[in-house]
């Protein structure tokens, strides 16, 4: 059999259409593609891909399931090792992860595992009609602070073993960066409602509207009978460049520009909460965060949105998918340009001028790469003399986030490193007895998977302590 | 959701509510606020808690009806529910060794300015209060301050009230007098509270400012609270909702600030009166 070298492409909503809606941009395998993708599988003995993977997706026997027919047995494979596929599937970076290490790869194009691990979980999403068994309760109680994916899991994970668990959200909505960072077009937000749903049925308790180190402390939810804590509270405090004119109106964090789209719903006609919509934006930075933040102010109506990236196209961190599909939809990308100052309206005669203190453009300065540095990285150097000016009147800063310092300031005992990451054993414990910690607030910004994967080891060594 | 226990109209304007959030009333600190929606797919909003009755698991709140949440959120009435409350969130008011002090709050900003003025009360500390409304019809709290205050100054801008003249004006002449404070507090309209410090300065006093820019998650989250504090030269920026409220009023850069509050003007005009006629329908 002849051996398609090529991944299958998925189906997408063309790039002039989907420029202008927040529907999901790519549409999933049909079926037949998925069996086709499935069948370039080698099933190779040594299992490269499965150590690509951040929690080591069973990958060879899943697919084998799909090759078979047997959806819901692929899911079940997966969902040994990964709580959220459906979420993993369109989010995880695969080209730095499992599909990197594909033996297809090495000569052709590596299997679509993504794809086909997101085919898997919609499939299972859309057919399964078994309702989670409510677990025998085990009588002992755990606390979650977060409701990102780090939390979310750690919290199913407990419930399924029979803990009662009480999750603890500080917004209004759970699900964390996947409901207020990830835009809708790139990750339904009822995927991830569904996923809350599924705790609910376990009998977990979601607690929204309180912030852990305000409403309640963590020494005050062992006082209230919880017998461990797992932090799970992400890095959410934005990093501003600390150039002149970042105080001036349009220029948003990403997280702001984001959140005001994502979770107060400012895309749609008639939001409550204002958001600058239309106008030249440009967007600092190269990563994921960049890309939804271009790509959603695109949808919100802008002219013309700018990517302004120092490095060149091959440091861009952000997933390759979303680079391709951000270029496809007419985003202009600024690479070795970085921005030095925000110019802002001015007008000296008239002090009430509405227009005053409003963006109208940025200097920005063209860089060069160096040498590598002592990562392999190259660094960017700024060309003398080469500053010119962007006509833009929004600016969004989406140049990475810190671990917010609330729960550390709270609670006596409990160690952070420089960046303020909560520092963690190999089991996820803390600096202090009974609480454990991971995803982004341990480890800085980094992916959902790893969250993810936090979150598990955080539940098994949890209830290794609590059972003994 | 959270059950409106009781509601009160103080002036036109401005009304009191005290909402069932037995978590919050349990740690609120004056200076405090908390977070606001008031349905699903609202705004979220600040507002100061103006008090806390914790046997009753109550929070109150006193707001003024300036836009389109606001006015949603007077035309529910007791024993309806609101959406969502957070909190308490930001720094409580600093206290600790203020011996004397002078609370100048302005407008709706007196309702801001109570509980912090109630709890020096309750510490010991001599409390000087001048509070200034627009007109008559504005003023809002003036038995409770008086009761929580050694001396209290009312002030009207348009004289129909009391004193005639805005805040600065009697504060001036305190300190004129030779009177001294260990901390002047001020709380109001970013304008005031700057005329308030400059008012200050040369006496040497320190001042406390309680900012109030735009805010939507309230725990560091999105940065768009931020304001820029000038200290020793340098520029720093810091977030209102989890470093403030409460900033040093020789520091902050109020202009700044004034400017980064209109950021929606046009927006809100527009939204409150989007309300107000789907309001005036419903009635
Ligand atoms: C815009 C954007 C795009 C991204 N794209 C990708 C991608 O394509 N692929 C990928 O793998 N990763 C991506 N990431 C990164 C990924 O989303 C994060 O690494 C992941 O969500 C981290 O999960 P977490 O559980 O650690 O924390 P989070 O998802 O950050 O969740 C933390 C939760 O804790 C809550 N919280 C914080 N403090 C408190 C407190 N004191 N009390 C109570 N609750 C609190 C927060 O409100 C939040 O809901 C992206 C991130 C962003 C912002
Ligand atoms: C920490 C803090 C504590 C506050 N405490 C009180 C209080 O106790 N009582 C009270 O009446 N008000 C208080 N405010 C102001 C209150 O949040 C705003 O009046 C409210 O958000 C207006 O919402 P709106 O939709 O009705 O009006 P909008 O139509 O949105 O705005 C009307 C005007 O209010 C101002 N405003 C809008 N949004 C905000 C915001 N998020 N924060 C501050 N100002 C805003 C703008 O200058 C605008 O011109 C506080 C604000 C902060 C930041
Ligand atoms: S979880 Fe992510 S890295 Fe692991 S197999 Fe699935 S897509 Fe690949
Ligand atoms: S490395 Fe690629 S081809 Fe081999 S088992 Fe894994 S997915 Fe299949
Ligand atoms: S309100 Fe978002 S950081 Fe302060």
């Amino acid at each position: 059999m002849a051996l398609h070298p090529k991944k299958h492409e998925m189906p997408t909503q063309a790039p002039e259409v989907r420029a202008h809606n927040f529907d999901e941009v790519a549409l999933g395998y049909p079926v037949e593609i998925a069996l086709e993708e499935a069948k370039r599988c080698l099933n190779c003995k040594n299992r490269p891909c499965v150590a690509g993977c951040p929690v080591n997706v069973n990958i060879p026997d899943f697919i084998m399931k799909v090759k078979e027919g047997d959806f819901e047995g692929a899911y079940q494979i997966i969902n040994q090792t990964s709580s959220l596929p459906a979420v993993c599937g369109r989010v995880c970076p695969q080209e730095t992860q499992c599909e990197s290490k594909c033996t297809m790869g090495v000569k052709f194009e590596p299997v679509g595992i993504g794809r086909l691990e997101r085919f898997v979980a919609d499939w299972h999403n859309a057919n399964s009609k078994e309702a989670p068994k409510q677990p025998q309760t085990n009588g002992h109680k755990v606390a979650v602070v977060g409701s990102g994916p780090s939390g979310l899991t750690c919290a199913g994970d407990l419930a399924r073993m029979g803990y009662h668990v009480s999750v603890f959200e500080a917004l209004h909505t759970a699900g964390g960066v996947l409901v207020y960072g990830i835009p809708e077009f790139r990750l339904p937000k009822s995927i991830v409602a569904k996923e809350v749903e599924t705790l609910k049925d376990l009998g977990v308790d979601i607690e929204t509207n309180v912030v852990i180190g305000k409403t309640l402390t963590v020494d005050e939810l062992f006082r209230a009978g919880y017998e461990a804590v797992f932090i799970g509270s992400g890095a959410g405090l934005p990093n501003f460049m600390n150039i002149p004119g970042e105080s001036l109106k349009g220029v948003y964090s990403a997280n702001e520009f984001l959140t005001r789209s994502n979770l107060m719903k400012a895309y749609r006609d008639d939001p409550h909460t204002p958001i600058q919509k239309g106008g030249r934006v440009a967007v600092v930075g190269g990563g994921n965060v960049a890309m939804d933040a271009a790509r959603t102010a695109l949808r919100l109506g802008a002219e013309h949105v700018y990517i302004v990236y120092r490095r060149s196209m091959d440091e861009l961190p952000a997933r390759r998918e979303e680079v391709e599909h951000a270029m496809e939809e007419g985003i202009d990308f600024r690479l070795l340009n970085n921005p030095v100052e925000i110019l802002g309206y001015n007008n000296p005669d008239d002090p009430r001028d509405p227009k005053n203190g409003f963006v109208t453009g940025m200097r920005c300065i063209r860089m060069e790469l160096g040498e590598p540095d002592a990562k392999g990285r190259r660094r960017p150097i700024p060309i003398e003399g080469s500053e010119f000016t962007l006509d833009v009147d929004t600016v969004i800063m989406a140049i990475g986030t810190s671990p917010n310092p609330l729960i550390k300031n709270t609670t006596a005992g409990l160690e952070v490193n420089g960046h303020g990451g909560i520092i963690v054993d190999e089991n996820g414990l803390t600096s202090r007895k009974n609480v454990y910690a991971g995803g982004d607030a341990v480890t800085g910004a980094a992916t959902v998977i790893s969250a993810m994967g936090a979150g598990k080891l955080a539940a098994k060594a949890i209830d290794e302590a609590l059972r003994g | 959701m959270y059950r409106i226990a009781s509601k009160t109209c103080l002036n036109p304007t401005v009304t009191q509510m005290e909402i069932v959030a037995p978590l919050v009333a349990n740690k609120a600190l004056p200076g405090q606020f908390i977070i606001l929606r008031v349905d699903e797919d609202g705004e979220r909003i600040p507002l100061t808690v103006a008090g806390v009755d914790k046997a009753r698991g109550t929070v109150k709140i006193i707001f003024q009806i300036v836009g389109a949440t606001t006015e949603l959120l007077n035309h529910k009435n007791e024993g309806e529910y609101i959406q969502d409350f957070v909190g308490p969130l930001g720094v409580a008011t600093h206290t600790d060794g203020i011996k004397k002090v002078c609370i100048v709050g302005g407008g709706v900003g007196c309702a801001i300015a109570m509980p912090v003025a109630q709890e020096f009360h309750r510490l010991g500390a001599e409390v000087t209060s001048i509070i200034g409304f627009r007109s008559k019809d504005l003023l809002i709290l003036e038995d409770e301050f008086r009761a929580c205050s050694d001396k209290l100054i009312v002030m009207t801008d348009d004289g129909s009230y009391a004193r005639h003249g805005n805040v600065t004006v009697p504060l001036k002449e305190l300190l004129e007098a030779g009177e001294t404070f260990d901390m002047i507090i001020t709380i109001g309209p970013l304008i005031m509270m700057k005329f308030v410090t400059l008012t200050a300065k040369p006496y040497g006093v320190p001042v406390t400012v309680s900012m109030n820019p735009i805010m939507i998650d309230g725990t560091g989250m999105c940065g768009g609270c931020r304001l820029t504090l000038v200290r020793d030269g340098k520029r720093i920026t810091k977030f209102a909702c989890v470093d403030g409220p409460d900033f040093n009023g020789y520091e902050v850069d109020f202009d700044e600030a004034m400017s980064r509050g209109r950021m929606y003007f046009d927006y809100e005009r527009h939204a409150h009166e989007q309300v107000c006629n789907l309001l005036k329908g419903a009635n």
